[in-house]
Parts: C-alpha cells; sequence; structure tokens
C-alpha cells in the first residue's frame, strides 16, 4: 500500500492505495463518490471524466498513485449550496439526460471546455464533446445543453460570477 | 478490468528513473499512461514493476535551442498544442495535436510516451519522421541521439532498449509549410491512415524541398526520399501533386486489418497525400 493526498471536492483526503487501483475506482469505492461512472475502462466512452488539476483527465486510466497531490472535481463538486451548476441546470432545462449513465462525464467534459471557451459555435461543443459516448439520449438535446449554458454562463459571469468560483472551488 | 498487481517505483530524478530501469526487473515506464492503462486494464500488458515519472519536472520544458526546439519527453499533447514556441516553429505539430484524442486524453498523454509506444497509426511518430526530429535518449552508462527514421523498428517496437528512457526530442525549426491530413472512423480515434507533407516553394513557384510521410498504411511511419526528390524542380501545380500521390499509392503495401482493406487504405493514402500535399503548397497569408 502507498500512502497518498487527494483533494476532492475542496476536502482533504488521506489514503493507503494499492498502486494498481485506479482513481476512479478509489473515488467510487473509498470516498462514496459514486456520481463518476465507469463505462468501457479503456478510455473511450469518457463516463468516468473528471477534473484533475482543473484539467478533463479519464478516472479509468490514471492510477490513484500517479494523482497523489492532485486536485481532483467530481460531478458532485458542481452543485453548490443546493443550487444546480448553470451547466446542470442546462442539461435538465433541454432534456440532455435520460438514462444518466454518461452525464457526469459530459458535465465534466462541459465545464472545461466552457472555462476554456466561454463563447463556442455548435462546431466546436460537438468537438469538445466528441470523447464521450451517450447510448440514449442523443447527442443534439446534449449539444444544445451546452450552448444554452455557455449563454447562460456568459450572462452570469456580467453579473460578476465567475464560472471558475462556482465550480473548482469549494 | 482492472490492472494486474505491480511494483510501483516514484523516481525523483531521471538519475533515480534510469537506476531504477537498469535495477528492477521487468520495470516499464508510467508516463501519460493514456496507452498503458488501458492496455494493463484490458490485461493485454502485464508489468512487473511500473517507474511512474509523471513527477520529473526535469522532463516537462519546451526550450529554443537556436535551430531547434528540444521537447521534455513530459510535455503532454495539450501544451503542444498551446505553446506559442511549437505554433511558431513546430506548427504542423500544433495543427496534428488538434486530431490526437481527446481533451481528456491530451491532458494526460505525452510526446515522449506516444513515439515510445509507437503505434503506426499515431500522428506523432509521423511527424517525428517527416521532420527528422531527433530523439536524445539515456541509459546509466550512456546518451545517445537517434534520427526520428531510425528509432522505429515495428509496430510498438522502437530500438529502446529496456534500461533506456527518452528524454528529449529534438525538433528541427521549419520554414516550410506543412499540412496534415487524415481519416479516422470517429473524430479522436486512430486514423485509418495519416498523410503528412512540408512543401517549400520558391518565388518562381518551382518545389526547392518535398517531404510526405504516412501513417497507418505500414508497421511504422512510411517515408520515401526517392519520390519526395521527383518533386524537386518542378512547377508547384495540382497535377505534380496527383502524379505523385498516385507514385506513392503506387509504391506501398498497406496493411489490412478488421478496420480495413489493404486497397482502401490505399485509396485514402492517395487520396489524403494529395490533399495535404495541394494544401502544404498554397500561398499563406503573410
Amino acid at each position: 500500500m502507498v500512502s497518498i493526498t487527494l483533494r476532492v471536492n475542496g476536502t482533504v483526503h488521506q489514503m493507503d492505495v494499492e498502486p494498481r487501483w485506479l482513481l476512479a475506482d478509489v473515488l467510487r469505492e473509498h470516498l462514496k463518490l459514486t456520481g463518476t461512472h465507469l463505462g468501457c475502462e479503456q478510455g473511450v466512452c469518457g463516463a468516468c471524466t473528471v477534473l484533475l488539476n482543473g484539467q478533463p483527465a479519464r478516472s479509468c486510466l490514471t492510477l490513484a498513485v500517479t494523482a497523489d497531490g492532485a486536485d481532483i472535481t467530481t460531478v458532485e463538486g458542481l452543485a453548490q449550496n443546493g443550487q444546480l451548476h448553470p451547466i446542470q441546470d442546462a442539461f435538465w432545462q433541454e432534456h440532455a439526460l435520460q438514462c444518466g449513465f454518461c452525464t457526469p462525464g459530459f458535465l465534466m467534459t462541459a465545464v472545461h471546455f466552457l472555462q476554456d471557451n466561454p463563447d463556442p459555435t455548435r462546431a466546436e461543443i460537438k468537438e469538445a464533446l466528441s470523447g464521450n459516448l451517450c447510448r440514449c439520449t442523443g447527442y443534439q438535446h446534449i449539444v444544445n445543453a451546452v450552448e444554452r449554458a455557455a449563454k447562460n454562463l456568459r450572462e452570469k459571469s456580467g453579473e460578476k460570477e465567475s464560472i471558475q468560483t462556482s465550480t473548482v472551488e469549494g | 478490468m482492472k490492472p494486474p498487481a505491480f511494483s510501483y517505483y516514484r523516481p525523483e530524478s531521471v538519475a533515480q528513473a534510469l537506476h531504477l530501469l537498469s535495477t528492477v526487473e521487468g520495470a516499464k515506464i508510467l508516463a501519460g499512461g493514456q496507452s498503458l492503462i488501458p492496455m494493463m486494464n484490458m490485461r493485454l500488458a502485464r508489468p512487473d514493476a511500473l517507474v511512474d515519472i509523471n513527477h520529473l519536472t526535469e522532463l516537462t520544458s519546451i526550450q529554443d535551442v537556436g535551430d531547434a526546439l528540444e521537447i521534455g519527453a513530459l510535455v503532454r499533447h495539450d501544451e503542444l498544442l498551446r505553446s506559442p514556441l511549437v505554433r511558431r516553429h513546430a506548427p504542423l505539430v500544433a495543427q496534428a495535436e488538434r486530431l490526437i484524442g481527446h481533451p481528456a486524453i491530451r491532458s494526460r498523454g505525452t510526446i515522449g510516451g506516444s513515439l515510445a509506444h509507437a503505434d503506426p497509426a499515431a500522428e506523432l511518430p509521423v511527424l517525428a519522421v517527416l521532420g527528422d526530429w531527433e530523439l536524445i535518449v539515456s541509459s546509466q552508462t550512456q546518451t545517445r541521439t537517434i534520427s526520428a527514421g531510425d528509432f522505429f523498428l515495428s509496430y510498438f517496437v522502437t530500438t529502446l532498449a529496456p534500461e533506456e528512457m527518452l528524454l528529449r526530442i529534438r525538433l528541427p525549426k521549419v520554414s516550410t509549410y506543412g499540412h496534415i491530413a487524415e481519416y479516422a472512423i470517429q473524430a479522436g480515434d486512430f486514423a485509418l491512415t495519416i498523410a503528412a507533407t512540408s512543401v517549400d516553394v520558391g518565388p518562381s513557384g518551382v518545389v526547392r524541398e518535398c517531404r510526405i510521410a504516412l501513417g497507418g498504411v505500414t508497421d511504422v511511419p512510411w517515408r520515401d526520399k526517392t519520390i519526395e526528390r521527383q518533386a524537386i524542380g518542378q512547377v508547384a501545380q495540382d497535377s505534380l501533386w496527383k502524379d505523385i500521390s498516385h507514385t506513392v499509392a503506387e509504391a506501398i503495401d498497406p496493411i489490412d486489418d478488421l478496420h480495413a482493406t489493404s486497397a482502401y487504405r490505399r485509396q485514402l493514402a492517395e487520396a489524403l497525400l494529395r490533399e495535404a500535399l495541394h494544401r502544404a503548397a498554397q500561398p499563406k497569408p503573410a
């Protein structure tokens, strides 16, 4: 066992892990943060996407030992004080989820994408989401949701509340 | 699908990493893990030990060394995509990076990992051969510089010895224009075929230099300097690119697998190459 420290959604956890444990499994099995889903476990479906030091990463392709010292945001870190994150809200408004299995990965991918590109074209949204697979909702609604979220976030940032503080902090 | 057990080492320096590689039986380097970890999850790879180099900050810089860029093996795809130095002096790398995986892959995968993994359908090995990159490789006892053209031996096989590690990659600065064209079944997937070119057209419209490299057609990135030389001194026009592309398509013997037949890859190579030559030879806005 190796002792590691992870800061997950603002809370610091120290734990002993086996080197072979994937970050996804440590999040799910040890921290009971089961919002991060495991689909393919080979980096194709994107369901396990989390933010690792602010960058999207496949938690099924990252060993927990490698993430030692990292700051991680999972889907559980998005809503604040019982309020959905604007991107979650847009998914709800646009019916961008049906079974919901792929949703956490789409949300985390979109959070990073919109930080990077607050005013994307539809084609850019599609490219940004191309590493996430959905088997039931259909991508149109998901693209619509990200488009709506971008608009809402731009309006919100006009109100001096940046996406940065609402997702990565706390 | 979980990785099998292995012993884990996290060196604090390159010297320590090289020591581990020469003393620990069956040790493999773990960099970004975007190829190795899926292979371990699927139990296609079962290394006895992993040497995790993710904390070696010595290998994370992009430096301007005069006539070349020197890039640390641990520089991640996303950094290559964003680096002003790369955009300026190796613009084809910046262009290619958009085609490599997805943001969540590019944030972890590294240039050194991509080259050392040596997937013949990956973009960076093709650009390495096209651009005559030099790979600086060390073991505990020696450092050697390998030209990319000599580095790749076969599918996933390079001249790296088990105790050696790729430390830095030297990319000669380019002043020519280039283009990379590829076809993948889905955005971000490995391409079925890649065509990368660089073309230098003189003021009179005559080709002064022409380079061609293909990926996904053979077990290593494909390049043939004899065919490239046929373009030199000729007028840069679409009929020339058509002829060259046809000559290349006749010269290659593409692989046949469950993703595409050999004949289909040959057609793809011809069409993609024509596009890549045409685009590389276009006059660019100043």
